[in-house]
């Protein structure tokens, strides 16, 4: 009984020899028993320490039968010491010892709680690099035998992940053992294994040698494809990329292709999602001539999948799979086979289709070159702006600059505005907040002019919003077009407009006034700070408004650098002693932090 | 507002943070199956005439014919195509639902691969994708299946099927597998109750009928709980297979098998840890019960299961586990009360002092339990130790007033019960505080002289991860 064996151990420590540092391991070893989970968590955490002090024998013939034995515990004590055993190499004694830590591990890979699972053969992968060939053999894969042999669906779901870590370090016998078990999981009774032997298939296809991806992968991975179940026929999909990259060309055709083209027509809506949500992934294994062949005939019926899901997971894809087609015949296949679906989809009657094209479908204009463009993209951009759903003409502005290289803004600016103008309004917040987050693009797109003439407003109307979040991106907004535009501009075109808000009824605009002071001091520079700026800053220090007058003070503070030393002593520095001295205790204390930043006292 | 705006924008009247009432309002109400491809074709059927109106012994064929007329699928999204025809099927449907419930001696050996091949066309489908991600049977509204029009007589026509004296299993067993079993319990996830409810039928009828089936069907539903305790948390059916499961166990022999013991172990209990309890708790609660009056000596693993998933920040939760824990003291044998009594009161004590007032009130009102109130009474020696000092504290501390009124009821229960114990706890409450107090000082002592020799060894980095 080990409990008893560490009470008397500990008291010896903390007793016999006098040795005072060795006393905290006897309560550390207490609190690993403490009722109170968040104390054993505490002492789990600490494990390393414990066995830092322990020594590196005592802690392989102590501590670690210790917590084999007798932890049975919370989940999330055990998941602290999944993860803390995978660090342990050195405290066992360096690789030589590393088996040591196996036992533990083991039992932590069988309990129920899938991240404790997952932490514990984490931690084996972690520290099967660190065992000899030899001990590889004699400790390790014994382990991954056991767990594959398990009773319950947990050890075996454990072991599919433990297959690839040893099998390139074994001898040919211990090989062929292995691949023997991978099968059996692989044909397992309980789809939770073949799940998790399906999810490994790719993983471990790439450790073996090709003789035998050739003969056992593809019988695997042809068997799991057609499982009753279509949870586990998807992650054969997954499997497939890996299959297909290790394979040459030639075996291709026979050996994965009837698989492929089976899942992309699965009756199972689930597999021909992951179908086309891999689909770049599988263009790219499979190589150009199949993808002319089989893919792009495959790529259209995902386009025109009955499902909505499978729709959207296709027309996410459509960028990159034109962008990786082979360039001899890549505008042919655009115009004639893929183009007309997108075509479709622009009026698709579901807003998630239309908003994952309309995320990409910008792209396909550097690859078609500006003719092309201007003739067939052109078109359909400008439908999805006036598109009903929000998303979708968001989507569309924020990958204008795709376009502008092609064909120039100008195409667009027609359109652009009502969509523009249209979100700007919109009723969600969310929305008006998007469309803000653009305009400093826009703006250096459109050109000064334009922006003057139909944007300036909007950006100006922003700043009243009832919305904070809105007015303080717009208070940003600003800021950023000065940045693109120069203090001359932001002179004439806003400035005035801003410092006109300060005489407002609402104290909420009124402030908004000191926000973008705060916000354009700097890009506009001494000269229009101090003439025109800072007399409005003063006069709004006899605001009846507290909260007014403490964001003045705060105000000062900031815009207090960019002013010259006269205007701060002359004019500052009595506002803020006047402030300093205010009947409210906020006010005052703003004032008096600003007198201290700036220096003033 | 200020004149400086052009126009200002709409007030947002629905927005952000009420994103379920936006979705509600534009949710499409029914979905077909997604295996359903329309072929934009017409679809035409000759119609036959009606089984009374044929000689009996030309009835059989027509049966046939009829059933094989039945399997054709229509696009019920949309509502206007093949009208006529879809009310053709409606009205055939609905004759066979008469014919399989009065006629006698349709059922021939022919019939039942077709009876079996017409329900697999209809019934089984991949169900389409869930209207909105983050579904939540709580609050959402759930999606109705389209062609329901046709399922519900197709259903109806199978329990009829399956009902009827000319039933024989040992034919069906050819037909009614276990791979269509399997189809049928996936659609158990449907979204649609109404499905659901049919559903539910036909399987107590297979399992009923089918001996050979049993343990299979059995396996399965295991399989299903256990991914969806353990990988997806999302399965529409599980209060159904859970009301099924209710009245298997309810039939188990005695002794039970190792099987239905881990089935109650490593499935039912863990079931409690999904976050949507609240939707088949009741059905649950209901299994183990049946288990433990199966097999009393459950008890004690059921307890110590619950005990390990009691919930941490879920009181509603709490609550729950609160009153499946009376339901289970309610017939609890007193000889296996005795053997979890100290952890059990351990969690107790501590819902007794929590500051969600449901959850302390849930489990104070165990005291107005006369089964409970006596088994505690018989081991109020032990009981009383572990409660006394949180139904003291919340005594003078809760903010609830009502809480603080049973707590005093409880107090005075114990007080009559064990009045030499109350006396002692109470002189001693103080000193025991203090003890506690001192005992949690020496740990922060030496968990800092712990961090101290820590930093005099130094931990190097080199030692904890190897390179």
């Amino acid at each position: 009984n080990y409990e008893v064996y560490w009470d008397c151990c500990c008291e010896g420590m903390a007793g016999a020899d006098g040795d005072d540092s060795l006393y905290p391991i006897a309560v550390l070893i207490d609190e690993l028993r403490n009722e109170d989970v968040q104390l054993r968590l505490n002492s789990i955490k600490k494990l390393s320490t414990i066995a830092l002090a322990l020594g590196v024998e005592r802690t392989r013939t102590e501590l670690l039968p210790f917590l084999t034995d007798t932890i049975y515990d919370e989940d999330e004590v055990l998941l602290a010491l999944a993860e803390q055993l995978g660090n342990f190499t050195m405290l066992v004694g360096g690789p030589e010892y590393v088996h040591c830590l196996l036992p533990p591990l083991e039992s932590l890979a069988t309990v129920e709680e899938t991240v404790v699972r997952d932490k514990a053969v984490e931690s084996l992968r972690k520290i099967s690099h660190e065992h000899s060939p030899v001990d590889l053999e004699v400790h390790f894969e014994p382990l991954v035998k056991r767990l594959a042999s398990g009773d319950w669906f947990t050890s075996r779901t454990s072991a599919c992940g433990l297959f690839s870590v040893c099998y390139p370090r074994v001898s040919s016998t211990v090989k062929a053992e292995i691949r023997q078990h991978f099968r059996n999981l692989c044909s397992d009774d309980t789809p939770m294994v073949r799940r998790a032997a399906a999810s490994k298939l790719g993983e471990f296809a790439k450790v073996l040698e090709l003789d035998y991806v050739k003969s056992d992968i593809i019988s695997l991975f042809t068997a799991l494809a057609s499982d009753e179940q279509d949870s586990v026929r998807l992650l054969a999909v997954e499997a497939c990329v890996s299959i297909a990259t290790l394979l040459p060309q030639e075996d291709l055709e026979t050996l994965v292709m009837p698989t492929l083209r089976q899942a992309a027509e699965d009756k199972s809506w689930r597999v021909r999602y992951m179908v086309a949500d891999k689909f770049s992934e599988l263009q790219k294994a499979v190589g150009p001539e199949i993808t002319k062949n089989d893919l792009v005939p495959a790529f259209q019926n995902l386009l025109k999948d009955c499902e909505a899901e499978v729709r959207a997971a296709a027309a996410n894809k459509v960028k990159e799979f034109c962008e990786n087609l082979p360039e001899d015949s890549r505008e042919t296949i655009i115009m004639t086979h893929i183009l007309p679906c997108v075509k479709e989809l622009v009026s698709d009657t579901n807003q998630h289709v239309k908003s994952a094209l309309a995320s990409v479908i910008m792209g396909l204009s550097t690859i078609l070159g500006k003719d092309n463009t201007i003739e067939h993209l052109l078109p359909l951009f400008l439908a999805q702006l006036k598109d009903e759903c929000p998303e979708v003409r968001l989507n569309i502005i924020s990958n204008l600059d795709c376009v502008n290289e092609v064909i120039g803004i100008r195409q667009l600016s027609q359109s652009l505005l009502p969509a523009i103008v249209e979100l700007a309004e919109d009723a969600k917040w969310r929305v008006r907040l998007a469309i803000i987050e653009y305009m400093p693009l826009l703006a250096g797109q459109l050109g000064v002019e334009f922006f003057d003439e139909k944007l300036n407003s909007l950006c100006m109307a922003w700043l009243v919003d009832h919305v904070y979040a809105i007015r303080e991106a717009a208070t940003c907004n600003l800021t950023k077009l000065v940045e693109k535009f120069g203090a001359e501009w932001a002179q004439n075109t806003i400035v005035p407009k801003v410092l006109g808000m300060a005489n407002d009824p609402n104290y909420l605009h009124r402030m908004t006034t000191l926000f973008c002071i705060n916000a354009l001091s700097e890009a506009c520079g001494q000269e229009i700070t101090t003439k025109h700026m800072l007399p409005v800053v003063l006069k709004m220090s006899n605001d009846q408004v507290a909260n007014v007058r403490f964001n003045v003070a705060k105000s000062l503070q900031k815009i207090g650098p960019v002013l010259d030393s006269n205007s701060l002593q002359t004019e500052v520095k009595p506002v803020l002693e006047k402030l300093a001295a205010d009947q409210d205790i906020d006010v005052k204390y703003f004032a008096q932090e600003a007198i201290s930043v700036l220096a003033l006292a | 507002m200020s004149s400086a705006a052009t126009t200002p924008p709409a007030v947002d009247r629905v927005d952000g943070f009420s994103r379920k009432s936006v979705r509600k309002a534009k949710q499409k109400r029914s979905q077909s199956s997604s295996q359903f491809r329309s072929q934009g074709k017409p679809i035409e059927l000759t119609p036959l005439p009606l089984l009374k109106d044929v000689p009996a012994p030309e009835q059989p064929d027509l049966f046939l014919k009829k059933l094989q007329q039945c399997c054709t699928l229509f696009d019920f999204m949309d509502t206007l195509s093949d009208l006529k025809m879809k009310e053709y099927k409606r009205s055939t449907l609905n004759e066979l639902v008469d014919y399989v419930t009065v006629s006698r001696g349709y059922l021939t050996e022919q019939a039942y691969p077709e009876v079996v091949k017409m329900v697999s066309y209809n019934i089984f489908r991949t169900l389409p994708p869930s209207d909105s991600n983050e579904f939540d049977p709580e609050e959402d509204e759930p999606t109705l299946e389209a062609s329901w029009p046709h399922l519900q007589l197709v259903y109806e026509f199978f329990i009829r099927f399956l009902e009827s004296q000319e039933f024989q299993p040992s034919i069906a067993k050819k037909y009614i597998d276990q791979k269509f079993v399997l189809q049928l319990l996936e659609l158990f996830d449907s979204e649609d109750p109404r499905e659901r409810d049919y559903l539910k039928t036909v399987l107590h009828r297979i399992y009923g009928k089918f001996l050979g089936l049993r343990a299979f069907i059995r396996k399965q539903i295991n399989n299903i709980f256990l991914r969806f305790v353990y990988e997806t948390e999302h399965f529409n059916g599980v209060a159904e297979l859970l009301e099924i499961l209710g009245s298997i166990i309810n039939g188990f022999a005695l002794p039970l098998k190792a099987e239905h013991k881990q089935f109650l172990v490593k499935v039912l209990i863990p079931l409690h840890t999904v976050r949507s309890l609240s939707l088949f708790h009741a059905q649950l609660a209901y299994c183990i019960v049946q288990f433990l009056e199966k097999d009393p000596t459950l008890t004690e693993p059921v307890i110590r299961g619950l005990l390990k998933f009691w919930p941490k920040t879920c009181s509603q939760k709490e609550v729950m586990f609160l009153g499946e824990l009376e339901e289970i003291l309610d017939v609890i044998e007193p000889t296996q009360f005795v053997k979890i009594q100290e952890p059990l009161f351990k969690q107790i004590s501590k819902c007794v002092s929590s500051p969600h007032f449901q959850v302390a009130e849930r489990a104070l009102y165990y005291w107005n339990n006369e089964y409970i109130m006596s088994l505690i009474e018989e081991n109020s020696s032990v009981i009383l130790p572990i409660m006394f000092a949180s139904l003291y504290r919340i005594s003078k501390e809760h903010w609830n007033p009502a809480i603080v009124a049973l707590v005093y009821n409880v107090l005075k229960a114990f007080m009559e019960m064990n009045s030499s114990l109350f006396d002692e706890l109470t002189a001693t409450y103080k000193s025991d505080r203090q003890r506690e107090k001192k005992k949690e000082k020496e740990r922060e002592d030496l968990w800092k002289k712990l961090e101290d020799l820590e930093l005099k060894r130094g931990l190097p980095s080199a030692a904890i991860i190897p390179t």
